[in-house]
């Protein structure tokens, strides 16, 4: 009981933290409204998928750098595709191009038995290649309605579109899984490997289907690259160090087992939000640059300082 | 097959060796004259010039390799080296059209030492991965740099005439860098082997905990390893940047994949307590001529990356492979 | 005696590479009774279990569950043949309430709860996050999970250690209750009251074979321990002793009242230079974390160090060995660099200070690494890489490096723990030849008939706490293993 409480304590601060930060952006543009909402959440988008991804291997007790690369080779893939096809078919190929990568990289995890930590930074590089020969300068372009579903305001002015497509793709992909077996596994084998082991969950394959769910999110993440911009970009955004930052700061601990996905996606709102009262503030957008990161790398020291302190007891 | 893997993994000097010489072979097969000009109905055996370019664009990634296998003895990685080597590179060259040479490259060289104190607190202190650490340095590197450039955007930038002679001229056929680069290659190979710091490096890496038993205060390696793998990387920038003759915000950031390639072919264990900076050094050179092989073959740069990409992981898998060890 | 077999187990053998765990371990477990499996530490238990619950393939051998073949290699294949496991250390997940966990396991829940209420825990809330209940509740819930799916045979390792009487009272109980329903249950434990009491047959196992299957009755123990010591090999003449030293100089190491929370809670003793102290308990007993708070690889909760006099608190153990303490784990894999050589190893704390990172003195190394090379007859045949040594040969290495390094204080853990004969024989007479130069040694081992050869005198460890000193002239095995199975005690107070 106490359990819940105290993980849903991190979520209620977080979220009050927001509160907070959407009151100081007002006070400080008080022009600020359900554009300036709208804008926020589709810039979130990106960040949003590659988080939830993220999330899900750090909570099987993995971590997966690839996730930027991923997701240019699915921005890509879109890009390419939605010039000479219907967009539904390119859609779910795109969706199925990401799932097959996550895919790949969990197998290859499982079966060399190499450190997770070292076979995504190969795959990092590997995808990152891969984009490229899909695509070797930005180009291509995106069907029209992808790039209308992401942007204006959903059945009313303040609830963005790009706000319902994160909950709607996240919702549909995690909440049947955290709700199903497959889900408790995620969460002992991250939790301690070897009383899952005990307790019968297939440890290994629990782990393929967690890096092929983040794969399934980089793809989402993906489209929505596609979709910002119209083109395809092979080169990979900063979303791998963002995702971290985001993750730690949403109470999924490193080493696993612990949050859930809410948490780290109020966190991608934080830190998008706290780049808008930046830029609000006039402040040089590369010293926002430099904040960002540093916030980031602070957040990831913090939270690897309390895990091992954790640990320890 | 175990035995023979150990034998490789004890001495890859000698398979890497003939794996260059090979590698060689294969590109004058595919281009006859580009390495012996006789062929071609030129003059000379060995084309000096074709070894001396070889070196001379190993050079700076063996150096960058050096922080990797550094870092990688003790089970970490300098994803930062590119970065830093950047800032090092661009500094020096802006300064340099201000305060002068001297001021300049000494500036250039404690901005580098920055961030290895940084890295260092995070992996040594803090406890945090040395990927993610570095990985998160770099990219707050990245962003100072790009403020640093709006602030010196009118100065104009000047390569210092000894980088430039150290860059690009060539003492009897071979590339002047080798003045710089033969005496840190001993320093490393000397501080790997016969130094109470080299042997922690090895400790650190084999065993953790046999170190702490034995009395090591692990923070204080990982700080000077950090200190000492961003400095040979600010070192390596300057080179660069009198090699490359310009400046940009990127211009060392493509070494640093390459860097971490040479060194996991060179042999050294990416899991820690097993590498050598010999090996690196033909890594390097390994990479050179694969580099040159694959612009023969007008391979796409995406394709470069890739393979790049998986040389890491099937050596460390097979690595994994042939000790059983992780 | 007609009964049914359930679980049948026979001729299981096993090895890991060179070492022979087990060599021809039975049990069988009939309806309805409850066997205990006993055997001194290294005797091959915990292998056995780990086979017989499917975690481990065997070598050679069958285990059958009623007849048929168990499933092997997969725990939860076991478990869906009839027999669960409930271990020392519970198998729940930490991050899940216990509601995820029981439908990880798919563990009907009211059967579960009423097995819970059965075992006396009241309140227990489905939600309650495993992590944040104690350890105690915890054994109870991992019991209760395993009784709910209504196991053929069941496995209870160790799980009453630490746990509160009445707990254990209830849990016994209910064990009984539950096989005198034909349930069969099979016992590790190392309490003879709770076996006497619980148990109707025990088998022994020692050096992986099945020595003995007694039926308990009262004064079987004093059988079970000799089974247990077995026929003695004669590892050597027992030294004449002297009393090393006289006590009344100021003690190497003095330990008051150290406690380290929930291992070990009240620890005294006097080490004193010129002297071999024994350190004799079961497995578990709070040993391991005693040594490493003395080592200063953790802070004790309450006590006091004093080392010659001087109050020490250590931090890091760089500060114990700066003190003179210096430890030699009971797990070579923690102290050696397996792919580095004989000379790195040994001259690893040569470069652990600051001081020292520089230019290595070779000649220096060189001399120190032979002088502990040749003391202690490592055999350097194959010195590039220790993991390629012996067994005996790698934990000559460990204690070689605070040879060279110069021995003040040993802490010596269960040093001899599976090597062969000859260098034990290497060991014992090197430990008093350090201690004739006047160094101070703590010494545990696993291996009672050890203590008499090496010791001067010895602390008896039960349950995180200093039961009994113990002269080393009085110390004979019986003594001894009646003193570490906390007998003594207990007929004080009969």
């Amino acid at each position: 009981m106490s359990g819940t409480i105290r993980k849903h304590s991190w979520v209620m601060g977080l979220v009050l933290l927001l509160v907070v930060l959407l009151t100081i952006t007002k006070v400080i543009q008080p022009t600020f409204g359900a554009s300036g909402l709208e804008s926020i959440a589709r810039a979130a988008l990106p960040f949003a998928f590659a988080t939830a991804g993220m999330a899900i291997v750090v909570i099987v007790g993995g971590i997966d750098l690839s996730v930027a690369s991923m997701m240019a080779v699915c921005a890509v893939t879109a890009a390419v595709l939605m010039e000479r096809m219907a967009g539904v078919p390119a859609l779910l190929i795109v969706l199925g191009v990401g799932l097959l990568m996550g895919l790949i990289n969990g197998l290859l995890i499982v079966v060399t038995r190499v450190p997770d930590i070292v076979v995504t930074l190969a795959m990092l590089f590997v995808w990152e290649g891969v984009a490229l020969l899909i695509l070797e300068t930005p180009g291509g372009a995106t069907a029209d309605w992808l790039e209308q579903a992401i942007r204006g305001h959903f059945l009313f002015d303040g609830l963005p579109k790009a706000l319902v497509v994160i909950a709607v793709g996240i919702a549909v992909v995690w909440l049947p899984v955290r709700r199903s077996k497959l889900g408790l596994s995620i969460y002992a084998t991250g939790s301690d490997e070897l009383a899952a082991f005990r307790s019968g969950v297939a440890v290994g394959r629990t782990k393929v289907i967690a890096y092929a769910l983040c794969g399934l999110f980089c793809a989402m993440g993906g489209l929505s690259l596609a979709a910002l911009t119209g083109i395809g970009e092979p080169v990979p955004g900063p979303y791998l160090m963002a995702s971290v930052a985001a993750v730690v700061l949403g109470g999924v601990v490193l080493g696993g087992g612990k949050g859930g996905l809410l948490g780290p996606i109020i966190a991608v709102f934080i830190l998008r939000i706290i780049r808008t009262i930046l830029t609000l503030l006039a402040v040089d957008p590369n010293v926002t640059t430099i904040i960002e990161g540093t916030i980031m790398v602070l957040v990831v020291m913090l939270g690897t300082a309390a895990s091992l302190r954790g640990a320890r007891r | 097959m175990v035995r023979f893997g150990r034998y490789l993994r004890d001495n890859p000097i000698i398979p890497l060796l003939v794996f260059l010489f090979l590698m060689i072979a294969v590109l004058e097969v595919l281009r006859p004259g580009i390495v012996t000009p006789f062929r071609a109905g030129r003059d000379g055996l060995i084309s000096t010039f074709w070894v001396g370019n070889l070196i001379k664009f190993a050079i700076p990634l063996a150096m960058l390799a050096a922080c990797q296998v550094l870092t990688m003895l003790t089970a970490g990685i300098d994803l930062s080296v590119g970065v830093v080597a950047t800032v090092s590179a661009f500094v020096c060259a802006t300064l340099s059209a201000i305060w002068g040479v001297t001021p300049a490259v000494l500036i250039a060289l404690s901005a580098g030492l920055v961030v290895g104190v940084v890295n260092g607190i995070g992996v040594g202190l803090v406890r945090v991965h040395p990927l993610i650490m570095t990985l998160g340095t770099g990219l707050i590197a990245t962003g100072c740099l790009q403020v640093y450039q709006r602030l010196v955007i009118n100065a104009g930038t000047e390569i210092p005439a000894f980088l430039s002679w150290l860059g690009t001229g060539r003492t009897a056929g071979m590339p002047n860098g080798l003045f710089v680069f033969v005496p840190f290659a001993l320093f490393i190979l000397w501080l790997m082997r016969y130094t109470g710091f080299g042997r922690l490096l090895f400790a650190l890496g084999s065993n953790e905990q046999a170190a702490k038993l034995s009395g090591v205060r692990a923070w204080q390696v990982y700080l000077a390893l950090y200190v000492l793998s961003s400095f040979i990387a600010a070192l390596a920038g300057l080179l660069y940047l009198g090699m490359i003759r310009q400046t940009s915000l990127s211009l060392a950031n493509p070494l640093l994949l390459p860097s971490v390639a040479a060194a996991v072919i060179g042999g050294t264990s990416i899991f820690g307590g097993r590498g050598s900076f010999a090996g690196a050094i033909v890594g390097a050179l390994i990479l050179r001529v694969l580099d040159t092989m694959l612009t023969l073959m007008q391979m796409p740069e995406g394709a470069r990356t890739a393979l790049f990409g998986l040389i890491i992981l099937a050596v460390t898998a097979l690595y994994v492979r042939i000790t059983g060890t992780r | 005696m007609s009964r049914t077999a359930l679980l049948d187990a026979s001729d299981v053998a096993k090895s890991f590479g060179a070492v022979h765990a087990l060599t021809k371990a039975q049990l069988t477990v009939a309806e309805g009774e409850i066997v205990a499996l006993m055997g001194a530490n290294g005797a091959g238990k915990s292998t056995f279990v780990k086979i017989i619950t499917g975690a481990l393939k065997p070598d050679a051998g069958h285990v059958l569950i009623r007849g048929k073949q168990a499933h092997v290699g997969n725990p939860a294949e076991a478990r869906r043949s009839g027999l669960v496991p409930v271990y020392q250390e519970p198998s729940l997940i930490p991050d899940l309430d216990v509601s995820d966990n029981l439908r990880l396991t798919d563990t009907p829940v009211d059967q579960f709860r009423e097995w819970v209420s059965k075992l006396g825990i009241k309140d227990l809330k489905l939600s309650a996050m495993i992590g944040d209940l104690p350890l105690a509740t915890l054994r109870i819930l991992d019991l209760a999970r395993a009784l709910a799916v209504e196991p053929d045979v069941l496995l209870l390792d160790e799980m009453t250690a630490a746990l509160p009487t009445d707990l254990v009272e209830r849990v016994l109980k209910t064990v009984r209750r539950k096989a005198n329903d034909g349930m069969g249950v099979i016992y590790v434990s190392h309490r003879f009251t709770e076996i006497s009491e619980l148990c109707d047959r025990a088998t022994v196992l020692r050096d992986g074979m099945s020595v003995g299957d007694l039926d308990i009755e009262p004064g079987v123990e004093e059988r079970v321990v000799e089974l247990m010591l077995g026929q003695k090999i004669d590892i050597g003449q027992r030294q004449i002793l002297q009393a090393n030293g006289p006590q009344t100089q100021t003690p190497r190491l003095h330990v008051q009242s150290l406690a380290f929370e929930p291992s070990f809670s009240d620890v005294s003793f006097d080490l004193y230079p010129g002297e071999v102290l024994g350190v004799v308990a079961l497995e578990g007993q709070g040993q391991d974390e005693l040594f490493e708070v003395l080592a200063g690889f953790d802070r004790p909760t309450s006590g006091s160090m004093e080392v010659d006099g001087k109050p020490v608190h250590f931090a890091h153990p760089a500060d114990a060995i700066a003190a003179g303490l210096t430890f030699v784990p009971g797990d070579r894999s923690d102290a050696l660099m397996a792919q580095r050589s004989v000379r790195e190893n040994i001259a690893l704390p040569f470069s652990a200070r600051l001081g020292n990172w520089g230019p290595i003195k070779l000649r220096r190394e060189r001399d120190r690494v032979a002088y502990a090379v040749e003391k202690l007859q490592i055999d350097t045949r194959a010195q590039g890489e220790v993991q390629r040594l012996s067994g005996g040969n790698q934990q000559k290495v460990t204690i070689g490096r605070w040879l060279a390094t110069g021995v003040e204080t040993l802490l010596l853990f269960d040093p001899t723990r599976g090597i062969d004969v000859r260098t034990k024989h290497q060991i014992y007479p090197l430990v008093r030849e350090l201690a004739d130069q006047g160094a101070a040694v703590l010494f545990y081992t696993s291996e009672l008939e050890e203590i008499p050869l090496a010791c001067d005198r010895v602390v008896v460890i039960f349950n995180g706490r200093v039961v009994d000193v113990i002269d080393a002239a009085d110390a004979d095995e019986q003594t001894l293993m009646r003193a570490a199975y906390g007998l003594t005690e207990a007929e004080g107070v009969a």
